[in-house]
């Protein structure tokens, strides 16, 4: 065989040097910006201008650096809900629907429970929506437990089935008797959600959303069970090996994603529209998984990133507004953002030397 | 005879493990040509290599006298040679017809009743028995390697590559297969097939080329060898050092197995009614060539797979069926055949030391990190680790991966080690060190299964030797009366003995 010889080679290296990870997120800004740029002049806009929309322009107002946290909300809560899911190992895409299933518990309970003082309205409507994201998981992850049915392709359905149930409630027993929209009626005063600041949109959800990171910290870090999720969630075999009863774990981790994801549909509902609507998630469950991966699967990480999306969100608006873009505009940064540190994480694993 | 292929002086490397160390392997025209070796030796990554799935490091090929340059199997096939894999490349749904014809249609429309007489006519002219009409899915495992040699040989193939194709096949089938290859060498087919099993190389094979640890032995005609001798090609290697010394006193029983019973991955029986018992302090080694159920064995007493029936004794309880975490309880101390699938190499050395025990580690329902890491310092200073606990394990050296799990498992004491192939791929001084422990614990009073296929290591290690072959213990004998000759007649299923 013919041989050449290579002035650099390119190979894989164990040890990333620690430089290279924290290079990451700035590097995928750029790579991004490059990449969005071509599209960005396509519209006959500025790209430097639209990034000062996307990445400044919402801290100029106080509204809309509010703004950027009510949007961040959701995120937070199902990229939380995706990374508990992921962190055992299971594919969990279902977040979506299981975050209608908790806006129809605080559909439900916010209008049929009256008279209540608001701290408790509010307990049992997050504890509810817990509870029906927790049963809207169930299905799936006893497939995947029991049958091994593939849960990627049962979660993912299942959204569109959830999509149905929400829109024949809405077009049925649900539809507000006074406009005739399809729209739940509006819950109880008791029942919403308070504001954190007066006069904006930011409520008492954020907190919570805070809260749960939290959690999730202290549950991967520092207790048992989060060491044997993340055991399983890395090498089934070697868990199983030590004795770590895999079923057990990944169907409590499915379980507890599935709740998660019902909070965020409370909060949305009790917070924001207080109303169900159908267009209550513009795709929340499905931006969570991509929060989850771009946050490594660390809360933090995952806490960073949604409030990242919640920016771009907020400054989608803006920029579409200010420049006459497409708002999808957003949306395809997002998307080029995951992309390239996606292909970035995997490159941080190779390095060029000289031969 | 002229030769067909050969590859000189081949070369393969995989990051640190040298796969093929300058092989030669020379195939005549109308031989059926068996690779011989036990698994890792290297012989299929030469065939993929031949095959054009791997690009040798360095070496040549020649096809039929001529400098081949394989790249791909595109190149091979046109070179008119053709591999069956053990994972069959099928697409189910699909017709016999539609599969063999597949990337090898002419034309834009498919002319499909012209395309399943062609099929079915080469299906009667290779002398095999396929409808070209089923569907590949409802085909039996035997039917479906069928198809892929059809496949092979309507793309034209001289050379036939089967890598193990009895593993997959029962006994009946493997007798249909070997009719099967015996018209194709008549009708001039040339066959290399791979296979660690001594009598099916026996019974098949013209010539024999022996591979072991990535270098070739020797190549003997088949008619001038026996099982015995290719036996010992196979697993001859180096002798260590370490050998047992002083006698210990024989206890009673640690663990009984009676009548134990197992599948293997396909489903096919793997262990064959095994009776087994070993005493507090001995080592009882399981010797045996690779393949021969010695997997199925070690993962059934460690809760991984689950036996069909017989039974598991432990202090007179029964522990066969239980789960990895009851048989730890019962003080059954494992370690894994694979290393890396024991051990998360994305946690922490420390983490892995206590994920087998976690509740011993947890403080009011958190995790102690200080207990953990104490654990840790202790375990590596004890069993001499070569890192720190906040290593993520998959950084260590395969020897100090070894010593993390044998840390984990020995630090408890348990009554019965189980240690299925403790030595294999580790360099001469981890493989020292795995070897004096095993040793400790015999001497400490512990019930010691040692599965090896390195035959000096069972040798020089165990106080009783028993020989599995086939899934069935063929013999069982004391050290003082095994050598090597008589080993190897046994683990080629040859003679069987009970002392």
């Amino acid at each position: 065989m013919a041989k050449r010889e290579a002035k650099y080679i390119v190979e894989k290296t164990q040890t990333p040097p620690v430089w290279a990870r924290t290079a990451i997120p700035l590097l995928a800004l750029i790579g991004t910006f490059i990449i969005t740029s071509g599209l960005i002049l396509w519209s006959n806009a500025n790209p430097f201008e639209a990034y000062y929309y996307f990445l400044f322009a919402p801290f100029s107002s106080r509204v809309s650096t509010l703004e950027v946290l009510v949007k961040g909300t959701p995120l937070i809560l199902c990229g939380i809900a995706v990374t508990f899911a992921f962190s055992a190992g299971y594919y969990n895409i279902g977040a979506e629907g299981q975050l209608y299933a908790g806006a129809i518990a605080a559909a439900w309970l916010g209008v049929a429970l009256t008279g209540l003082p608001t701290i408790l309205h509010l307990t049992i409507m997050l504890l509810g929506g817990f509870l029906f994201g927790v049963a809207w998981a169930l299905i799936p992850a006893l497939l995947k437990v029991k049958l091994a049915v593939d849960e990627v392709v049962t979660t993912l359905l299942l959204n569109s089935v959830m999509l149905y149930i929400v829109s024949a409630l809405l077009n049925g027993p649900w539809r507000d008797p006074e406009s005739g929209w399809p729209q739940s009626p509006e819950i109880a005063p008791s029942a919403m959600l308070p504001k954190l600041v007066p006069r904006s949109r930011l409520h008492f959800g954020f907190i919570l959303a805070i809260l749960f990171v939290l959690l999730l910290w202290f549950l991967r870090s520092r207790t048992g069970f989060g060491l044997k999720m993340r055991a399983v969630g890395m090498s089934k075999p070697a868990a199983r090996f030590a004795g770590v009863n895999i079923e057990r774990t990944v169907l409590i981790s499915a379980l507890v994603s599935g709740g998660i994801a019902g909070i965020a549909g409370v909060v949305e509902v009790a917070g924001i529209q207080f109303h169900l609507i159908d267009a209550l998630s513009p795709g929340y469950g499905y931006t969570g998984i991509i929060i989850a991966t771009l946050g490594g699967l660390h809360p933090i990480g995952v806490a960073v990133a949604a409030l990242f999306f919640g920016l771009i969100d907020t400054g989608a608006q803006t920029v579409s507004r200010a420049l006459g873009v497409p708002v999808y505009l957003g949306e395809i940064t997002q998307a080029t953002m995951l992309l390239v540190t996606l292909g970035m994480l995997l490159l941080q694993n190779y390095r060029i030397r000289r031969a | 005879m002229a030769s067909i292929v050969e590859m000189r002086d081949i070369v393969k490397r995989f990051e640190d493990v040298t796969a093929n160390d300058h092989v030669n392997f020379e195939l005549r025209e109308g031989e059926i040509h068996a690779l011989l070796g036990e698994n890792g030796a290297g012989k299929t990554t030469l065939m993929r290599i031949l095959y054009g799935l791997y690009r040798a490091d360095s070496g040549e090929i020649r096809v039929a006298g001529d400098l081949a340059s394989i790249h791909s199997p595109k190149d091979a096939i046109q070179r008119g040679i053709g591999m069956v894999t053990q994972h069959f490349a099928l697409v189910p749904p699909l017709t016999v017809t539609e599969n063999v014809v597949l990337g090898y249609t002419d034309g834009f429309v498919l002319q499909r009743a012209a395309m399943e007489e062609r099929v079915g006519a080469a299906a009667k002219k290779f002398g095999m028995e396929i409808d070209p009409t089923a569907v590949v899915r409802h085909l039996s495992v035997g039917e479906k390697q069928r198809v892929e040699i059809l496949k092979a040989l309507y793309r034209d193939a001289k050379v036939l590559i089967l890598d193990e194709p009895t593993a997959v096949l029962i006994p009946q089938e493997v007798d249909a297969l070997f009719e099967t290859l015996e018209k194709l060498k008549e009708g001039g087919l040339s066959v290399i097939f791979i296979s660690h099993k001594l009598d099916e190389v026996m019974t098949i094979s013209d010539r024999v080329t022996v591979l072991r640890d990535g270098s070739n032995i020797d190549t003997v005609l088949t008619s001038e060898t026996t099982p015995p001798q290719l036996a010992t090609m196979m697993v001859g290697r180096e002798t260590f050092g370490v050998t047992r010394q002083k006698e210990t006193e024989k206890g009673e029983a640690a663990l009984t197995i009676r009548d134990l019973c197992a599948d293997d991955d396909q489903g096919l029986p793997a262990l064959k009614h095994v009776n087994l018992t070993i005493r507090c302090g001995e080592i009882l080694g399981i010797a045996g060539v690779g393949g021969n159920g010695q997997k199925e064995l070690a993962e059934t007493l460690s809760g991984i797979r689950k036996p069909t029936s017989g039974e598991i004794l432990v202090d007179d309880e029964d522990i066969s069926g239980a789960t990895p975490a009851e048989c730890t309880r019962a003080g059954v101390g494992r370690i894994p055949e694979d290393r890396h699938a024991g051990v998360v190499g994305e946690l922490t050395v420390a983490e892995n030391l206590a994920l087998e025990h976690l509740h011993e580690f947890i403080h009011r329902s958190t995790l102690d990190r200080q207990a953990i890491q104490e654990n840790a310092e202790r375990l590596i200073e004890a069993f001499q680790i070569k890192a720190k606990p906040t290593d993520k394990v998959r950084t260590l050296s395969g020897g100090n991966m070894q010593k993390v799990l044998l840390a984990r498992v020995l630090a408890r004491e348990p009554g019965i080690l189980l240690a299925p192939q403790p030595t294999r791929g580790l360099d001469v001084g981890a493989t020292e060190y795995v070897r004096t422990q095993l040793l400790k614990q015999r001497e400490r009073g512990a019930g010691v299964l040692l599965i090896s296929e390195d035959l000096d290591e069972i040798l020089a290690l165990s106080d009783r030797i028993a020989v599995i072959y086939e899934g069935v213990i063929v013999g069982e004998l004391a050290a003082e009366e095994a050598d090597l000759e008589r080993l190897g007649l046994m683990m080629s299923g040859a003679v069987k003995e009970r002392v």
